[in-house]
């Protein structure tokens, strides 16, 4: 036998024993991994949140409320090539030139093939903004030719105010997908906190708490909450019925988690090291929240991460319909707002565009959670 | 059996007079009311006798009255079948919502019966072809449509009539059949208007169900007397139909009670909303919109009765079906 050989097997028998002995959390990780689509979807999740949650400033060419005067401008084509056909490396989009027509009443723009805004990387912008809320800046990841004077790009087009749509949507993105964690987060803590004392306890605590559950059940999802948000007083101002509106969202949602956990709870009370944690005279609130809350944590995550679509979509509807959100603050319901009618649809059809950027991040989330779920019971087959 | 049957429908009746108090507080719970803003609009357009009339339209509501009365005498009416009166159209709940209450159930119907062929075939040909590529195909239709909400499908179905396709398709009729009285050719009309809807809400609900046939014929396939009835020699079609599908089914029953019969009135509002049909959802959002309280109520309360209907409907036909469940 080689040296070489040796080695070889020392290396195979390290392997095989770094296989033996996995934690808990590299088995999860370990069979995450296997599951492409899962990786797939965390990844763009992932994407989501560095882009729209915590850099849009940088990301978005414009700013959230930065105004131009093209109202309503159909999207500029990215292109290499010009009309005469000849090749730059530098993609371009052509200048807008505002037509009327007189028939229709309405404002169109074509493509002013004289005039070229090439893309520019790292440009600086207007205005300057706080990367984080923090760190002052002012250049952003891509934008029209900063030398060239009145140079525009719209790649999504502009809303009615004249808002470049592509900015928008990444700011839009950053509420959608805040509501959508913020309010999750909420749910979880109070379906984990309500669930975990309705099993401990028991008796009328337990029995007042699945009542309460089951009553609010006995509603429908989407008419209660449309009825609840049709009571937001419109009068209170837009970060109130922001605040107002994610309650809302809590309130209809824990009960489901609130019943899986206290079943859980229910088992796990009657474990050894329950018992064990009594004994040594732990209080009742170190053995629920810190003995009892870990046990279902896997699950819990499980079925947050399938319940943030939910979310998200609730949101959306709501601020669609002119229940939810209100501008100034944007999300992708609230841009969706513009094409409540077949009018919009049929002369601003790019005000659809937030639409595929609701179901993508959705099913990302749908694969993301999939595939948690399979993964965070790394001992059962399938 | 029978003492269960009384108990639930006990339980139910007490949930119906929680529930309807509730939702007669959730729309009582905006500031001001709908006369109130009508005051508003009248005086705007400089009709000086509006106070006058408000008031007498507040004392014949008895909105004057306080909440817990007013509450006593829309429930006591409702009982009756008098479910108020609707501010915005001055005209009975009851009548607004008989108008469109066949058309509500009939497109109800219609997309429940697309969406549950769907997910039952769809779900044991996926479960009995597990990880072929029609099973890959069907998984991944599946979650495009669990992330697709009905009402932006039908936005983007719009978008391509619209748009692209150039036609017309909001609405239940065509313009010349909108008032025309029951023909063959208005049933044809409503046929061609009809399945854009159907096909929408039967989009928006199918998946779901899909994957849980899908899952439960899974579990299924794999007990031993499955493996038994093979073993008999049976057809494999026997097998799947009469004896897998038999058992798997049960889940769908009791999505039929708890999701498919409220969603009879209340389903799918915003794909109506979006298409513009003249169904009982778009006129509850609306009503919910304008604070036009009785009828918002009214129907809040209905969809919440159907949904504890068809809870113990579901159970009922559970054990019905499967004779190893016991009711206690």
């Amino acid at each position: 036998m080689s040296d070489q050989q040796i080695v070889d097997q020392e290396i195979i028998e390290e392997i095989k024993e770094a296989e033996v002995n996995q934690s808990y959390f590299s088995l999860v990780w370990w069979k995450f991994k296997k599951n492409k689509l899962a990786v797939v979807g965390g990844i763009i999740v992932l994407l989501f949140y560095i882009v729209c949650f915590f850099f849009a400033e940088f990301f978005a060419p414009y700013q959230l409320h930065e105004t131009k005067e093209y109202f309503r401008a159909s999207p500029q084509l990215l292109r290499f090539v010009d009309e005469e056909g000849s090749f730059s490396l530098r993609p371009f989009v052509y200048g807008l030139e505002e037509t009327i027509d007189m028939e229709l009443r309405l404002r169109t723009y074509e493509n002013n093939t004289d005039v070229k805004y090439y893309l520019h990387f790292f440009v600086p912008g207007e205005q300057p903004y706080k990367l984080l809320g923090l760190i002052p800046a002012n250049i952003h990841l891509f934008g029209a030719d900063p030398n060239v004077e009145g140079s525009e790009m719209f790649l999504f087009g502009t809303d009615s105010l004249g808002r470049d749509l592509f900015s928008r949507i990444i700011y839009g993105g950053r509420m959608s997908l805040w509501i959508g964690l913020l309010g999750q987060l909420l749910t979880m803590a109070l379906g984990v906190s309500l669930g975990t004392i309705s099993g401990y306890y028991g008796g009328v605590t337990d029995i007042v708490v699945q009542r309460l559950t089951e009553f609010v059940a006995a509603f429908p999802d989407i008419p209660l909450f449309i009825a609840l948000a049709a009571a937001i007083p419109v009068n209170w101002s837009p970060q109130m019925i922001y605040l107002i509106l994610t309650l809302i969202l809590v309130f209809i949602r824990w009960g489901g988690l609130a019943r899986q956990v206290r079943g859980l709870i229910l088992s796990l009370r009657e474990r050894e090291y329950v018992l064990a944690a009594k004994s040594a005279g732990a209080t009742d609130r170190r053995i629920m929240f810190k003995h009892l809350v870990p046990g279902t944590m896997s699950h819990v995550i499980v079925i947050g991460t399938l319940m943030i679509p939910g979310m998200i979509l609730s949101e959306t509807a709501l601020s669609w319909l002119g229940l939810g959100l209100r501008p100034p603050l944007t999300s992708w319901g609230v841009l969706l707002q513009e094409v409540s009618n077949v009018r919009s649809i049929r002369f601003y059809p790019w005000l659809l565009i937030p639409v595929p950027f609701v179901i993508f991040s959705i099913l990302a989330f749908n694969m993301l959670g999939d595939g948690l779920r399979d993964a965070l019971d790394p001992y059962g087959g399938r | 059996m029978l003492a269960y049957i009384v108990r639930r429908l006990g339980y139910a009746l007490v949930m119906i007079v929680l529930v309807s108090f509730v939702s007669f507080l959730i729309i009582e719970l905006p500031p001001g009311d709908f006369l109130t803003q009508k005051l508003m609009e009248l005086q705007a357009q400089g009709d000086r006798s509006a106070a006058l009339r408000i008031e007498e339209y507040r004392a014949r509501y008895g909105l004057d009255k306080p909440l817990l009365e007013r509450y006593w005498i829309w429930a006591s009416n409702f009982i009756k079948g008098d479910f108020g009166e609707s501010f915005e159209y001055e005209r009975p709940v009851k009548d607004l919502i008989g108008e469109r209450m066949t058309m509500t159930v009939i497109l109800a119907l219609t997309t429940l019966v697309i969406s549950y062929t769907v997910a039952i075939v769809g779900g044991v040909y996926s479960a009995t072809h597990q990880y072929s590529l029609g099973d890959q195909a069907i998984t991944v239709l599946a979650f495009l449509g669990l992330g697709t909400p009905g009402f932006l499908l039908a936005l983007i179905v719009l978008f391509v009539a619209v748009v692209i396709l150039k036609q017309d398709i909001g609405g239940l009729f065509s313009r010349e059949f909108q008032d025309a009285p029951w023909s063959l050719a208005r049933v044809w009309d409503l046929i061609k208007h009809l399945w854009i809807p159907a096909l929408i809400g039967a989009a928006a609900s199918a998946p779901a169900w899909l994957r849980i046939m899908r899952g439960n014929m899974l579990e299924i396939l794999g007990q031993p007397f499955i493996e038994a009835a093979r073993a008999r020699g049976l057809k494999k079609r026997t097998v799947t139909w009469r004896h897998a599908v038999r058992v798997a089914i049960n889940p769908m029953v009791v999505i039929l009670g708890s999701e498919a019969l409220p969603g009879l009135i209340g389903g799918n509002a915003l794909v109506a909303i979006v298409l513009g049909l003249p169904t009982i959802g778009p006129l509850y959002v609306d009503a919910l919109q304008s604070q036009d309280m009785y009828m918002a109520g009214t129907v809040l309360v209905f969809i919440v009765m159907m949904m504890l209907i068809g809870n113990l409907l579901a159970d009922l036909a559970l054990v019905w079906l499967d004779p190893r469940i016991r009711l206690d």
